[in-house]
């Protein structure tokens, strides 16, 4: 798809997190405009996918987002790639929704095929599904996203070694590495070193992403992981992005990782995100 | 959120921990506070008590309300990140030195996420670790079902040697938190998220084991912990006013727990009503139901989750479409009567 199409995708998507988180008055707007780039590039150009949702997802690529909170970004893209209803936007995080605060697979919402929100799991999901699809004989990808701060579970660790060890070289891990968690930034709460280097002792490919809200380094970037993958070693992609990317007064602060904005800073927000697709 | 009456307290709202004269239509909201707030009071005056008080949390220090611990305490604060396990064992590290550390995190990660950290450096070695859980049950609301643990009361209470302790408000939170602080021995405190209602007293005794007895009643015992203990009241008010005798038990500690207490009780009502936001698996209703089994069996009727996962949505949304509400206690309490 065309760069200036996608551009436009995403700053949809970004009214639409904004707008559904404001409506609830709870969700996490920070991380989810700093991946628009990254979720309307791979629905939108590089995944092929098929919006009749299949479990399986036989000879498809997948994506998996461990970072559970980041749902909004999720939804939004989901929608707009044709999986359900964008009007079902509006039920996010209201009473029997499939749009958990969360995603699940429990109230079948097209497009999600794990659970996430209690962090650091996704990792050893989508090596999982990247050695069923080697078994399987399907040669397409498998993606993740996962949070910096996630990285500091304990479990992803375990499956990266994993994903090194049995060479899953089909699969490509995104780190949103925006540098902030809840409590602050992530160098305060608990740094965590060079991440890069760290993959790359235990046996990872890694590309450096150094603007992961520029739309056109996103798509390159992706691609080069592609053309990375399939070489006996799984690739990670060392994403730097702002949290709240698009809003000036939400970007770059962990202050805005989880709460909504109020009727005027929402009215603030849209002023900066002119409508492209229309809203839902 | 809460629709009962404002009264300001009267004097006689003092509770020991067994008060017979107390009769429900007294007992009102005092205001309305979160009990995990409870909980950031409580750590702190049970810091300035004894200098070996430390807080550990995990990329949730605000959520924990541990803001004035951090000013008062930074020595004693501990920033673990996230990375729940390794907090759990860390803090039974740092039993071996005296310490006395509280984990802070919320419930479902700090029981389901670390169960095995729980069970072999803590409860099976005896440490001395407070396990202090925040956004339990339903009520957490918007963020869903991964993060509403409706498990760790079974989970918890299971696992030799812990005390699990439940408390019903803001006031009670802060008094279990500082009577965990002087009790020797591992322990798991439950709190939630949401604002509920305050309405037992400001300065009690917290006596962990002690079953408190809000009201005095003959025809039936409701026996509940955490804030279903407030629903209760307001369900006792309703029954009382249709000529209902009610026995109301604020069970707030779940282990070990007051047999003689149920039993007294229920030997006078003959029948008894368990609420909890919780499973009825493995809950508080499990442990009430196990004590009269062995003793006094007797007709019991639950109200509890039954065996399905939470979802998104405000906490008395929740409450009501998952059977914890106001009127589930009830029709439980009418249902349980005619089974005598
Ligand atoms: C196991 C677990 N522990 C704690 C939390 C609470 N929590 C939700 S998001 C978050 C911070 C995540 O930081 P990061 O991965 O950097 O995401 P960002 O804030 O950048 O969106 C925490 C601690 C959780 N969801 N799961
Ligand atoms: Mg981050």
């Amino acid at each position: 798809m065309e760069l200036n199409k996608l551009k436009d995708i995403a700053t949809q998507v970004r009214r639409d997190i904004v707008r559904m988180v404001h409506a609830v008055q709870s969700g996490h707007p920070g991380g989810s405009l700093g991946c628009t780039e990254y979720m309307v590039a791979l629905y939108f150009h590089i995944m092929k996918h098929n919006p009749a949702f299949n479990m399986d997802a036989k000879g498809e690529d997948i994506f998996f987002l461990s970072n559970g909170h980041i749902s909004p970004v999720f939804y939004s893209v989901l929608a707009r790639a044709g999986y359900f209803p964008i009007s079902e936007l509006s039920t996010f995080r209201k009473l029997n929704s499939r749009l958990q605060g969360h995603p699940t697979t429990h109230e079948h919402l097209p497009g999600v095929r794990i659970a996430s929100g209690s962090l650091g799991q996704g990792m050893s999901v989508a090596a999982g599904a990247a050695m069923a699809k080697k078994l399987n004989g399907d040669d397409r990808i498998v993606y993740s996203l996962h949070g910096d701060g996630e990285m500091q579970e304990g479990q992803n660790w375990e499956a990266i070694m994993f994903a090194a060890h049995h060479k899953i070289d089909n699969l490509i891990a995104t780190i949103d590495y925006n540098g902030q968690q809840i409590d602050g930034p992530t160098d305060k709460v608990m740094s965590l070193g060079s991440l890069q280097a760290k993959f790359e002792a235990f046996g990872w490919h890694v590309i450096e992403l150094k603007e992961g809200n520029d739309m056109q380094q996103v798509i390159t970037t992706l691609e080069t992981a592609k053309a990375a993958s399939g070489k006996g070693k799984p690739v990670c992609i060392m994403m730097h992005t702002a949290m709240g990317k698009g809003v000036d007064f939400m970007e770059g602060t962990h202050e805005w990782h989880g709460i909504a904005p109020n009727d005027a800073q929402l009215e603030n927000a849209l002023g900066q995100l002119p409508v492209t697709l229309g809203d839902y | 959120m809460l629709t009962a009456n404002w009264k300001l307290p009267t004097e006689k709202l003092i509770f020991a921990p067994i008060l017979a004269d107390i009769m429900i239509q007294d007992i009102n909201i005092l205001n309305e506070k979160d009990t995990r707030s409870g909980f950031g009071e409580g750590i702190v005056e049970a810091a300035r008590r004894n200098p070996n008080v430390v807080a550990l949390t995990a990329d949730l220090a605000g959520s924990l309300k541990l803001n004035q611990f951090m000013k008062e305490f930074p020595e004693r604060y501990v920033q673990c990140g996230i990375a729940e396990a390794n907090m759990m064992g860390v803090a039974a590290g740092m039993t071996v030195g005296g310490k006395i550390p509280f984990t802070t995190t919320f419930a479902n990660f700090s029981t389901s996420r670390v169960y095995d950290q729980i069970r072999q450096s803590i409860a099976y070695s005896g440490k001395n670790v407070k396990v202090c859980a925040s956004h339990a049950g339903l009520t957490l609301g918007e963020d869903g079902a991964t993060h509403q643990v409706l498990e760790d009361i079974g989970m918890m209470k299971m696992l030799p040697g812990m005390t699990v302790i439940v408390p019903c408000d803001f006031n009670q939170t802060k008094a279990a938190t500082i009577a965990v602080a002087e009790h020797e021995g591992p322990v798991y405190l439950r709190f939630g998220r949401p604002k509920w209602a305050n309405f037992t007293a400001p300065e009690q005794e917290f006596v962990i084991g002690k079953a408190q007895v809000l009201a005095e009643g003959t025809d039936v015992t409701i026996i509940a912990c955490g804030h279903l203990v407030w629903t209760a009241v307001e369900a006792a008010k309703e029954l009382t006013a249709k000529g209902i005798s009610v026995e109301l038990i604020n069970m707030h500690t779940i282990k070990p727990l007051d047999e003689a207490a149920i039993l007294k009780s229920v030997q006078k009502t003959k029948c008894v009503v368990t609420a909890e936001e919780h499973q009825a698996n493995g809950g508080l209703g499990d442990s009430v139901a196990q004590v009269l089994a062995r003793n006094y069996p007797a007709p019991q009727e639950y109200v509890a989750v039954n065996d399905t996962f939470g979802e998104s949505g405000t906490p008395t949304d929740l409450l009501e479409k998952y059977g914890l509400g106001k009127d589930n206690i009830i029709a439980a309490v009418e249902k349980v009567m005619k089974r005598k």
